[in-house]
């Protein structure tokens, strides 16, 4: 079961068991909801961003494992960084768990999101490794909504 | 019973499930190097050898439309699909054939009762009662018909068992209550209804009571006449069939009195541009060329389960069932999801706080095949307080054995994730 090992990393077990960030945003400015319909797995991702900048991010939802600690482990990473930054990054995410980098993918750049390389080998698993990425493009395109409560 | 003489059952109890195993060619295959477990009989079960070879005959030697040909092998073909429509009854011991309608499965069965006798007779202020166990095709259909007709949709509820509340259930009945759905057997829970009280319980208030069987018919002998039901539906596939063939059996004054489906060819008496007169059912209700060699198939599968006996099956599954109630029990952090009184097919689980998902992704590394997620029964998770759940479901081929592995790889499952 090497490859059930690879998917099930230590890193992403402990992702799911203690979720980081896992709350509503008081602060937060912007909003998304996803789900994966066929699963019932739903995230909403919640953002501070001001001046291009992802200030302060958060997410609720159920899910699988690979769900929880993918939103888990992409709030810790993003946090801080420029919208672009954070888009780039969802771009090779996303070329690594679909197993469809090209030649020059640098796998080292993802650092500790590396962890979910495993889920290539699991072709029906990537729409959980990346639900709560596509939520965060939505909620980062979503329109401002300053005096809305979350 | 009067059906299962009818039907000739031998019963051959118990089983010799290492034979019966070899007539299902799929179940020799390997998964991710382990030998196949397949557990998501609810879903759609293996074909036996009898089946497949049917379809090959059928296509070899009597391709050719139905109903119309003049000539030697479309008299052939003909003869064999109303020999399958022929097997279809007496399987659920039907006065007629003509009772007999083909489709293409149990969600087309109940749309096609929605949108003919629906609304036909459905008005407005009119109740239809379902239950809080069914699939979304015993829903969606209703829910369309009482957006299009103006009638209202109710739910008997079931209590925390996952057992129908059927005092409940009668409370719900009343004078405006005009048409009556319920699943036999529930496909999340394996919960089995009262179905012969139900539809008494309906009749008394003049409801029509359509039974969805697609869960019900693999697992145990059922007669239309004995139940008295008006209508049911189910699906091939689940009966060691092929897919895209299933079955609405409905009363021969029903199907009169309802208007035709889809208009096309086989479905008229005669047509002129000013007028057409329909058929009688149940050629009313089948336009166009239908799946012939499934409908062929389907009465192979009902030859084959009949060749075993379906007291003998439901004797073999009950007992899979309670050793599998037991093993999963046994495991520290397991929670059933559902303890019906009666359990038919279908075993849902919760293993700890892992997600169904994570579970079945890992059990399939170890070539056992089962089902995570809401089984198109969201409104029953939802009762639950479940988002989802694990489910086991049986079928005549599967051992404690599998069982067993089953259970060692649940506990692998567990520790991995310390839960």
């Amino acid at each position: 079961m090497s490859d059930l090992q690879d998917l099930y990393q230590e890193v992403i077990l402990d992702h799911q068991r203690n979720p980081r960030n896992y709350a509503r945003l008081p602060t937060a400015n912007h909003q998304a909801e996803g789900a994966n319909p066929l699963c019932g797995d739903h995230v909403t991702v919640y953002l501070d961003v001001k001046d291009g900048i992802i200030r302060d991010i958060s997410f609720e939802g159920e899910g699988c494992a690979i769900a929880k600690a993918s939103a888990s482990m992409m709030t810790s990473v993003v946090k801080g960084k420029s919208v672009s930054e954070a888009a780039e990054t969802f771009k090779n995410f996303h070329q690594m768990v679909t197993g469809g980098q090209d030649p020059c993918f640098d796998l080292e750049a993802l650092g500790k999101l590396a962890a979910f390389s495993g889920v290539s080998a699991f072709p029906v698993r990537v729409k959980c490794a990346s639900l709560a990425w596509h939520t965060l493009n939505a909620a980062i395109h979503a329109g401002e909504n300053k005096n809305k409560e979350p | 019973m009067m059906a299962a003489q009818e039907r000739g059952d031998s019963l051959s109890y118990p089983l010799d499930i290492a034979r019966i195993r070899r007539d299902f060619p799929a179940l020799a295959q390997k998964v991710h190097g382990y030998p196949l477990v397949y557990l998501d009989n609810a879903a759609t079960t293996q074909k036996p050898l009898a089946v497949l070879d049917r379809l090959r005959t059928s296509y070899i030697e009597e391709c050719a439309n139905i109903h119309r040909g003049v000539y030697q092998m479309s008299e052939r073909a003909t003869a064999s699909h109303e020999a399958a429509r022929e097997k279809v009854r007496a399987f659920i011991g039907a006065a007629r054939s003509s009772e007999i309608v083909f489709v293409r499965g149990t969600t087309e069965a109940i749309n096609l009762v929605a949108q003919t006798y629906g609304r036909r007779f459905i008005e407005k202020g009119d109740e239809i009662v379902i239950t809080a166990l069914e699939h979304h095709s015993n829903i969606v259909p209703w829910q369309m018909l009482c957006q299009e007709r103006g009638a209202v949709l109710k739910v008997a509820p079931m209590d925390e068992n996952g057992d129908l509340i059927l005092p409940e259930y009668e409370k719900l009945l009343g004078p405006r209550t005009k048409l009556v759905a319920f699943g036999y057997v529930s496909n999340a829970l394996g919960t089995v209804n009262p179905a012969k009280a139900m539809v008494e319980a309906a009749h008394r208030h003049g409801a029509i009571v359509l039974v969805d069987a697609a869960q019900a018919i693999p697992h145990r002998a059922l007669d239309v006449r004995d139940l008295d039901c008006d209508f049911l539906a189910f699906s091939g596939h689940k009966i060691y069939g092929p897919t895209g063939i299933g079955v609405l059996y409905g009363k021969q004054r029903l199907l009169e009195a309802m208007p035709p489906w889809q208009g096309g060819g086989d479905m008229i008496m005669s047509v002129t541009f000013e007028k057409t007169t329909y058929a009688p059912p149940p050629a009313k209700f089948e336009a166009g060329t239908p799946d012939i060699t499934g409908a062929i198939g389907l009465g192979a599968a009902l030859d084959y389960v009949q060749s075993i006996g379906m007291e003998a099956i439901e004797r073999h599954e009950a007992e899979l069932i309670a050793y599998a109630e037991a093993a999963l029990t046994r495991l520290p952090g397991v929670r059933l999801i559902g303890r019906p009184k009666q359990r038919a097919g279908a075993i849902s689980f919760m293993l700890g706080d892992i997600h169904p998902h994570d579970v079945g992704t890992i059990v399939d590394r170890r070539g056992i095949a089962i089902r995570a997620g809401h089984h198109c029964a969201q409104p029953t998770m939802k009762l639950m307080g479940v988002p989802g759940t694990a489910r086991v479901s049986f079928a005549l081929y599967n051992t404690t054995d599998e069982v067993d592995a089953l259970a060692a790889c649940l506990a692998e499952t567990q520790k991995m994730f310390r839960s």
